[in-house]
This record gives C-alpha cells, structure tokens and sequence, in this order.
C-alpha cells in the first residue's frame, strides 16, 4: 500500500472512532487488506469493502457514509474556484470567484425557471443516476456560495434549498405523473417524489461540506457531520423524526429484549431428564449414567405492573417505552399499565393485542382520566394508586415506574411507595433524566431510589442494558 | 479463488437470478478474496439464505447448510460419537476399547463436513441469532482457523477453506468477538428500482409496467408504520398472485382484495387500507 494512502486509512479510521464508531485495531487491519485486493479507482467497491470490514451495525452506517465522503470524496472537475461541468443550460451568468454574488441571488427568473424544471425532471427519474448528483453538485456551485469574513467565502445548503425549492414542485410534478388525483396512486407517487426530494437535499448537503473540507480541512467539519446514532440519542431531546425512527424499531427491538431475557434461560440444574443426552454422556463413564442430563427449565413468565408518568416533560420517553413494554406483552402472563400525571388511571385496554399503537397512544391522551391541574403529583398518585388499583400487585409482581420523580415540591407519600415496593416482587424505577440533575429542583429521586432500586434510562442503549441486568 | 473482482460477482450471480448491488457484490467478493466469513444481517425475507445459495449455484461449489435453533448444540453442530454403534461394539469384543474412537463410529455434523470437504464448499450458518450464545464460542474456533479439535482423534484442519456465510435477523445482537471475525453485509429493503428488476427476474412473464406499479406500492407500504413491513419475498408472492389472477392493473380494488399477501397483521391491513384509502374486504 502506497504511503499517502496509507495515510489517509489510518486518519479515516481514526475518524470513525471519533464518532463512536468502535473499530477494532484488527477491523482495520481487514479493512487495509481489503484494499489491497479491490481496484481503488472504483469509489463505490471502496465504499463498500470499508463497510463491510469495519462497520459492523447498520445504525453505525448513516455516520460511516458521511465521513467517507470527506475521506474519499468523488473526482469532481467542479473544485470551489472551477465552474460547474453539468447542468446545460444552467450555466449561471458568472462564477468567477472574485466576483462575490449576494447570498441566495435568485438569478434571472427565466434562467431559475429553467433550473426548477430540470430539478422536476430528475425528480420523477432515478436518484442513483450520476446525473442526479452531478446536478445537486452544480446547484451548489451555484446557490450555495456564501461570502465570509475577510476574502473569504462558505457554503450552505439552504440557499440552494430556498432558491430552488423543491417542496413546492411536489403539486407539479404530481399533476404530471398521475391523470387524476387520489387513492394509491396519488400516494405511491407522493411517497416517490418526496424520497427523491429528500435524496437530493442529502445530496447537497453533503456536496457543501465537501466544499467546506476543501476549503478549511477535513478535521473541522467531520464532527459536526455524524449525528449519534439512534440508540444513544436522549429520550428527553427526541426530535419528532426521531422519535418516528424510533418507533419503527419497537418492535425489531422488543423481539430482541425478549431474547434476551429468555436467553438467561440455560440447562437448569432441576427439571426433566433429557434421557439422549445422559446415555451420551455416560459413555466417558463405561455405560454407568454417573451424571443425568437435565432439560432445560420453562421459562419464568413475571406479571408486570408498569406505571408511567405522562406528563408533557417526559412525553417522549414515557411514549417510547409503553410502546416498547407493550410489545413485550408475549413474554409477560399479564401486563396491567397505568398512567398518571397528577391522577392515576389504567390504560391497559387501549393496548389490546393487534391493536395499533399510534391510535392507542392518540386514544389514552384522550379518554385516560389522568390529569387534574396538569402538574405531576408523584406522592398524590401514589396513594390513589394503593386505594384504587392496590390488588393489582402481588407477590408474582414486577413493578416498573417511568418517570423524572420530580413532583412540583408536594409530599413525596415515600411510606405509599414502601408499601407497594414492599408487595412486588421486584420494583425498578427507570429515570430519563441524566444522573447529575437527580436532586435539583423540584427532583425528589434520591429519596425514591432509597425504596426502589432507580436506574438512568436515557436512551435506547441503557435501556436494553437495564433489561440485561433484569433477573 | 472464488472471484476475480466484484464485477464478476454481479456477473455471476446475475446468471443465477439473484441480483447483487455495490454492497453485495463488494463484500462477497472480499469474503472470498480474504478468506473471511460473510456474516449478513437484515429483516426476514429480504434473501440471505438466497444470497449464500447463489454463491454455491454460480461458483459449482457444494452447499452444507447448519440452520441453528435454540437448543443447539455440539453434537448436532460438529460431531458425535456413534454411541449405539459403539456399545454395541464394546459389548461384542470386550477388548476393543482402543477401536471405538476411529472414523467408522464418528457421525459427522455440518461444520466438520464442511471443514473436511475436498472439494469447494459454500457453508451457510443459518440463523445465527437464533441459536444460544455458547454455539458462538463453538464457531469462533472454526471461522478464524478453519479448524475442529476433536479430543479423541486431535485437531482437524481444513484442506480446503470452505467459504461461510452466517445469516442473522438481529433478533439479539450477536457476540461482539463473532462480528470482528465476519465481513459484514447489511441486507436491507431494496429500492424501488432494484425491487422492480428482482420481481422481474423471479417472475418473467409479469408486465414491466405492472412490475413498477408493484414496487412502488411496496415501497410505500413500507414507508407506513407497520408492524412487518412487506419483505421482497413477499412482493414476489405478490407479483404471482396478480399473474395467477390474471390482473393486469394493480388498482384499488385489486390492492385491497389481495393485501394478504404482503400483510400479514390485521392491525397492519387496517392502517394501510386507511392511509391509502382502500376499501376493506
């Protein structure tokens, strides 16, 4: 391997550890001999055999494909100061660089007008085609350029997006596609348009911070250019996106927790005798079954009591994790769930089984009977909850609470709690609030996490790391 | 060596019906050029086993298949001691306890047969995830030196690197020591386009228009959220099932009349036929 691509390997994938990326030192010995078989001046077969040796979870990839593009950008004859080679008849009026342009000129109109049309037809084509990118490559030639400080200049993708703007060719370009609106078509062709739409703004975006390493390194962008992925991001800062993303993956993640606790499950030292297994294991003895073989002992099936806090400031949390306990319901006998604010109330009916969980999350914010004043009253749902549903915990009872245990500075009702943690089983008490702001404010968590083991729960990763403890 | 470049790989794969991308063509290209385990992950029914059967049927190579389960273990996975046959010798010569432990009393299992192979072997671990964590450390001898140690006969090395894919459907996380040793291939939904050339490729006779219409739809299933999103398997069955039909258009009324194909959840069938407006059987 040549010395400056060595290099270059070596800062790569140092790179990726930085965003978190765990890459061991013999992933990148497989990744440089990997390199060493494929022909480099392919750029996507590089791409590829760097994932497939070093990226070893696909939430990891998103981050893995924006950092390659800084690393091993694509051979472009467009640099910053040269003029863009696509795009026909979009050749703006001038690109010289030391003729600086407002941010986001518009251009001529007609000459705009020609640009949008070209962006419509590309849209209804396929986004892998190079033309696709030569295309976002040249809008950013074009519309991206924004003069700095000194005689200097940056890029953004913003003025590209505003100038062109194509959200708003979304009704054109349907009108095109179909004869008459609505129905599925209507909606197959929404689903395609606004796919490529978001292809070609990643296309740009990554185009501008192509420009922007050229410019001012690789070192400078490439931190603000890998998001955390999904599993480490903070319940409590969940964006709306996000937590759609998440949401797809309840149910991929609720099999994967349940395996987990079904994998505690090992060749028990009680139970039935696994007579094949015995016979085999005699012969090292001459025939004499000196140590029976067991199979392995059913499963513990614990009811679960959850109750959780739904109040606005952890919305996003406590919504998340009903989804996930529901889909967990399979490896529970019985999952009874209440939900509270500053009333307590079941909710375990909206979440029959089969039944849609964003209609039933849309269902129990509207007929649950749990808020009174709207500020969380920890200590007066306690009590409600022993007078009201005080049965519903036994001695096959796990009890799990979901909240930030901050309760407006009202009585903590701690002896209610030691009662009802008393009863269970088991009790958890899983907080999304960062461990350091336990305490402050109006958080009474310390004197909870005296009574019931309380664990920080902020993102998906401690979780599944909770439910591996769990016994 | 298996493949000369991943251009060949798409090549001869193609030839076989299975339509590989960048990603595929590059990784399985590489676990034959290192001589490293494929491991690839994604949903169900998106063709991993396809993806190791088409390895065998384009490279001539012999398929030996270990599908895991729970339960799994060293006797099923590896080896075993014919113990019948064995009493039974003991019991006929009572002097013949040096001769029990030989080639003739041992049952060979999937790895050791793959390991032993003369001639080329594709081995697909399948369901990887599905097995329990010990049959991991069981593998990880085998995939990193391609060898068996057998207490009663010494250790087994293959003449001949079998070339291994593992299959995953992520069901658990797999060992982290597993993964380092693997290639990893991330299989995931295809795009519509590529979508559109598989059904083609799978189902000839379908209309290219009607293939589109159908990869599109499928596509914006899956951008619903669904419990189990349609696998491409499934858009398959789909595609069949309008042939058999013997529907040309892919309308409303045929959509909702045959969702069940594709969906396979109640709650499923009732958000699609509501986002996308259908009318229900």
């Amino acid at each position: 391997m040549s010395e400056p691509l060595l290099d270059r390997h070596v800062a790569f994938v140092a790179a990726l550890r930085e965003a978190g990326l765990p890459v061991s030192v013999a992933e990148g010995l497989d990744a440089a001999r990997a390199l060493t078989v494929i022909d480099l001046t392919e750029r996507e077969t590089l791409r590829e055999a760097y994932a497939a040796t070093m990226v070893k979870r696909p939430r990891h990839r998103p981050g893995f494909d924006a950092l390659f593009d800084l690393w091993f950008p694509p051979v472009t004859s467009d640099g910053p100061a040269a003029s863009a080679s696509e795009g026909g008849a979009a050749r703006p009026v001038s690109t010289l660089p030391g003729e600086p342009r407002e941010p986001g000129e518009p251009g001529r109109p007609a000459e705009l007008a020609g640009l949008r049309d070209r962006l419509a037809e590309l849209l209804t084509g396929d986004p892998d085609a190079p033309e696709f990118r030569a295309f976002a490559r040249s809008m950013v030639e074009r519309f991206g350029r924004v003069p700095a400080a000194g005689n200097r200049q940056s890029w953004f993708s913003y003025p590209v997006l505003r100038a062109l703007s194509p959200q708003t060719l979304i009704a054109r370009l349907l009108d095109a596609m179909l004869a008459e609106r609505g129905g599925v078509p209507e909606q197959v062709a929404r689903h395609q348009i606004s796919r490529n739409i978001r292809r070609f703004e990643e296309a740009v975006a990554s185009d501008v911070r192509r420009r922007i390493a050229e410019e001012s390194g690789i070192e400078k962008i490439a931190k603000a250019s890998v998001a955390p992925p999904i599993d480490r991001v903070d319940f409590l800062r969940l964006t709306k996106d996000e937590l759609a993303r998440l949401r797809r993956e309840v149910h991929p993640l609720a099999r994967r927790l349940a395996t987990r606790l079904t994998a505690r499950r090992k060749r028990g030292h009680r139970g039935r005798l696994d007579f094949r297994r015995t016979v085999r294991a005699s012969l090292s003895t001459g025939g004499v079954p000196l140590s029976p073989r067991l199979r392995p002992r059913r499963p513990h099936r614990p009811e679960l009591v959850i109750l959780c806090d739904a109040s606005g400031s952890v919305a996003a949390f406590s919504h998340f994790t009903l989804l996930l306990t529901f889909a967990l319901r399979e490896q529970f006998t019985k999952v009874r769930a209440f939900a509270f604010v500053d009333a307590v109330d079941e909710i375990t009916a909206f979440f029959r089984p089969g039944a849609d969980v964003l209609d039933a999350v849309t269902r129990m914010a509207e007929e649950a009977d749990i808020v009174r004043f709207g500020r969380t009253d920890y200590g007066r749902v306690f009590t409600r909850f022993a007078e009201r549903y005080g049965d519903a915990i036994g001695p096959r009872t796990s009890l799990l609470i979901l909240g930030d245990a901050r309760s407006n500075y009202q009585a903590p009702a701690l002896d209610t709690l030691r009662l009802l943690a008393g009863e269970a089983r088991h009790a958890y008490w899983l907080n999304p609030e960062p461990r350091p702001q336990w305490d402050t404010g109006d958080s009474v968590a310390t004197a909870y996490a005296g009574i019931v083991p309380m664990y920080e729960c902020r993102n998906v990763a401690q979780l599944a790391a909770f439910v591996e403890e769990l016994d | 060596m298996w493949f000369a470049s991943p251009d060949e790989v798409r090549e001869r794969l193609a030839a076989v019906d299975y339509l590989a991308d960048d990603g595929i063509a590059t990784s399985v290209f590489l676990a034959g050029a290192l001589g490293k385990p494929l491991l690839a992950e994604g949903p169900a029914g998106v063709g991993k086993t396809q993806l190791a059967k088409a390895v065998a049927l384009a490279t001539g190579a012999r398929l030996v298949r270990l599908q895991c389960y729970e339960g799994l273990d060293e006797a099923r996975a590896l080896y075993e001691w014919n113990y019948k046959k064995q009493l039974l010798r003991i019991q006929a010569d009572g002097e013949a306890w040096e001769d029990i432990f030989s080639e003739e009393f041992l049952l060979e299992r999937p790895l050791l047969k793959a390991i032993r192979s003369d001639e080329p072997t594709v081995l697909l671990i399948d369901e990887t995830d599905k097995a329990d964590v010990e049959v991991e450390g069981l593998l990880l001898e085998i995939l990193s030196d391609y060898q068996v140690t057998i207490p009663e006969l010494g250790t087994i090395t293959a003449t001949r690197r079998p070339y291994v894919v593992l299959t995953s459907n992520a069901t658990r996380e797999l060992s982290e020591a597993l993964k380092r040793r693997c290639l990893y291939l991330h299989l995931g939904y295809p795009t519509p386009e590529r979508e559109r050339d598989i059904v083609l490729a799978q189902v000839p006779e379908l209309p290219d228009r009607l293939a589109e219409r159908l990869a599109r739809t499928v596509a914006t299933l899956r951008g619903l959220e669904l419990k189990k999103s349609p696998s491409i398997a499934e858009t398959v069955d789909w595609a069949r099932t309008l042939l058999a039909l013997g529907r040309t258009e892919l309308d409303e009324g045929v959509i909702g009349a045959t969702l069940g194909v594709v969906l396979k959840h109640d709650s499923d069938q009732s958000r699609a036929a509501k986002e996308l407006g259908l009318p229900r059987p």
